[in-house]
């Protein structure tokens, strides 16, 4: 490995272009991101995929279950499962895309405060993760969902941001702390570089792979974690199409007789999910070699 | 070793206080109201008055806190605004089913995820290892209620084996399939996690003079290596103990079980206040106990930590 790592680097590419090269042969990665792909081509080109609008009711085909017309069946109010699936992937990508966003603005900032301030900066922001953290994750986005009389995407995705943003910020003002003592930038100190400069052009630079790691796996987190909020009633709210929500619904008829009901939307939770978890464990082992 | 338990329920007074007070904050200024939640959109504004009034609703916060106080110091939480009931009865009769699914789940974790993880290590690259491993990955990616309604699904395939719905006390018929889809994601997060440790545990240097002496390589792993290993393991073991006994909500709704997370989500969205200040104190004592006897296994795992 490291005789490898020195013949790549003699080629005086750049740390990115490296990873690329070591991406490119990690084969779960690859099945990882194929599988993403996947998903986000469904959600954004869900209309075209579709082969029926997800809100029409099929009255006359009442219980079918999968055939050459509904190719994974009909729901429980006989709609498409196929087209409510791929319609569904939007909602989902949508909440964990910006839940992921809340989650890495306020752990980067938190944590990159925290570890450059230090002193009771440090020790406030801390406790307060650590009190986030202290209580599982579902319990936690039910009672800040809850709280809202109003159900809308944006409360969704804060309350799962705010799940996931401690996790990161421990990351970020470890990984700020060790950057600290680094010769460079000490330079940058003795410089005379203000403290926004060095934050900004020397320290976050330098924590981007591991934040790219854990946002990945937040990403799986918060795909399950919006599942679960609208197959209890308070996600994603009806008639938009989610796959949390579409196991709600099949629990209205017996499962083992109507099975493709319930099969078909969790599956796909399954495998997103799972792309996310192969993809982030990859670029772990691809952004930092040390391991 | 007895200082040391005393001292740390010592100081879970302290921390049960300061819980029991953010949570009132935290309910105070969050929008919502028990009284109109409980009540048909357009009820007649004198019940709703009344109940407000029967509850303390309209109390100032310090008021109403200090009175929590006084109740809880003579082992009062209140009553449910929804129910009437006893808050320290509702939380007992909904404790059970919830320890009974917490418990079973984490042995079938353990029966499933040490060993896998255990022949991973000691079989590295095998295909034991790739199959486990594989497996694992796929247990921390299944939507836990998924999971559930699939064992619905196949349990109704092979002639409906087992209750897909219900509760009953130490009956395995109603609780193999909760506990089995529940403890799947524990299971593959303990056959990883002991993966990883027993890898670093067999290259040290003891490992290597115990197979020097000539010691039975099951020996080798299991009373000498595995030993070691456990310690983060059961730390995990731990959190994810203290995370099964504050309820599995989304379990706990498929195969509709009366526990605590159903609970604490039910009363949550009613604004129950009496009930979630009750269970969220009720969390955060499972969580100090379950610590303190992680806490006392280190030291039996590892005569080198003492708490004297």
């Amino acid at each position: 490995m490291t005789e490898n790592l020195a013949a790549e680097n003699s080629k005086g590419r750049s740390p990115w272009a490296l990873a690329w090269a070591r991406f490119r042969k990690h084969r779960t990665g690859r099945a990882g991101a194929c599988l993403v792909a996947m998903v986000i081509l469904a959600a954004l080109l869900a209309p075209l995929i579709a082969r029926h609008p997800y809100d029409e009711q099929f009255r006359a085909h009442f219980n079918e279950g999968p055939s050459a017309r509904h190719w994974l069946g009909v729901d429980p109010i006989s709609r498409d499962v196929f087209s409510r699936i791929v319609y569904g992937a939007r909602a989902s990508l949508q909440v964990a895309l910006a839940a992921t966003a809340v989650s890495v603005a306020l752990g980067v900032a938190a944590g990159a405060l925290a570890g450059y301030m230090g002193g009771w900066t440090d020790e406030v922001l801390m406790r307060i993760a650590d009190a986030f953290s202290a209580f599982p994750g579902i319990l936690l986005a039910i009672a800040i969902t809850a709280a809202f009389d109003q159900r809308s995407l944006a409360v969704v995705f804060v309350a799962l941001g705010l799940v996931g943003w401690a996790s990161l910020a421990r990351i970020v003002r470890s990984r700020t702390l060790s950057l600290r003592e680094e010769d460079f930038v000490q330079a940058a100190v003795a410089l005379g570089f203000g403290r926004a400069r060095i934050v900004f052009r020397h320290i976050l630079p330098n924590c981007l792979g591991p934040v790219i790691v854990t946002a990945t796996l937040l990403m799986a987190g918060n795909i399950l974690g919006e599942a679960g909020l609208s197959f209890l009633g308070i996600g994603v709210q009806p008639p938009q199409p989610s796959w949390g929500g579409m196991l709600a619904d099949a629990r209205s008829r017996d499962l083992a007789a109507f099975w493709w009901m319930a099969t078909f939307p969790g599956g796909a939770i399954a495998v997103t999910v799972l792309g996310f978890n192969l993809l982030g464990d990859a670029l772990r082992d691809v952004l930092d070699p040390r391991e | 070793m007895t200082s040391f338990i005393l001292r740390r329920l010592f100081n879970l007074v302290p921390v049960l206080i300061g819980i029991s007070l953010a949570t009132f904050v935290m309910l105070y200024v969050l929008p919502g109201d028990p009284a109109e939640m409980l009540t048909p959109r357009r009820a007649d504004p004198l019940t709703v008055k009344q109940i407000r009034q029967k509850h303390h609703l309209d109390d100032p916060l310090p008021v109403r806190y200090a009175a929590f106080l006084g109740r809880l110091a003579r082992g009062d939480l209140g009553v449910s605004i929804r129910s009437e009931r006893p808050v320290t009865k509702i939380l007992l009769n909904r404790f059970f089913p919830t320890a009974q699914l917490a418990i079973g789940s984490l042995l079938f974790a353990l029966a499933l995820g040490l060993p896998a993880g255990v022949l991973s290590a000691v079989r590295p690259r095998s295909w034991i290892d790739g199959a486990s491993m594989l497996v694992a990955l796929a247990g921390v990616s299944l939507p836990v209620f998924w999971l559930g309604m699939m064992l619905i699904v196949l349990n109704g395939q092979l002639g409906a084996v087992f209750a897909v719905s219900g509760y009953a006390p130490f009956s395995p018929y109603h609780f193999v399939l909760p506990c089995v889809a529940l403890g799947t994601v524990t299971a593959a997060l303990l056959a990883r996690l002991t993966r990883a440790s027993m890898l670093e545990e067999l290259h040290r240097d003891y490992v290597r003079t115990a197979r020097a002496k000539g010691v039975a390589e099951w020996c080798v792993v299991l009373r000498h290596a595995l030993r070691n290993a456990l310690v983060p393991i059961v730390t995990v073991i731990g959190v994810s103990l203290a995370s099964l006994l504050s309820g599995a909500v989304l379990t706990e709704t498929v195969f509709n079980i009366p526990g605590l997370g159903r609970e604490m989500f039910d009363a949550i969205v009613a604004r129950d206040y009496p009930v979630v200040v009750g269970a969220v104190m009720w969390l955060a004592l499972t969580f100090v106990i379950v610590n303190l006897i992680v806490d006392l296994f280190y030291a039996w795992l590892d005569p080198r930590i003492r708490y004297d």
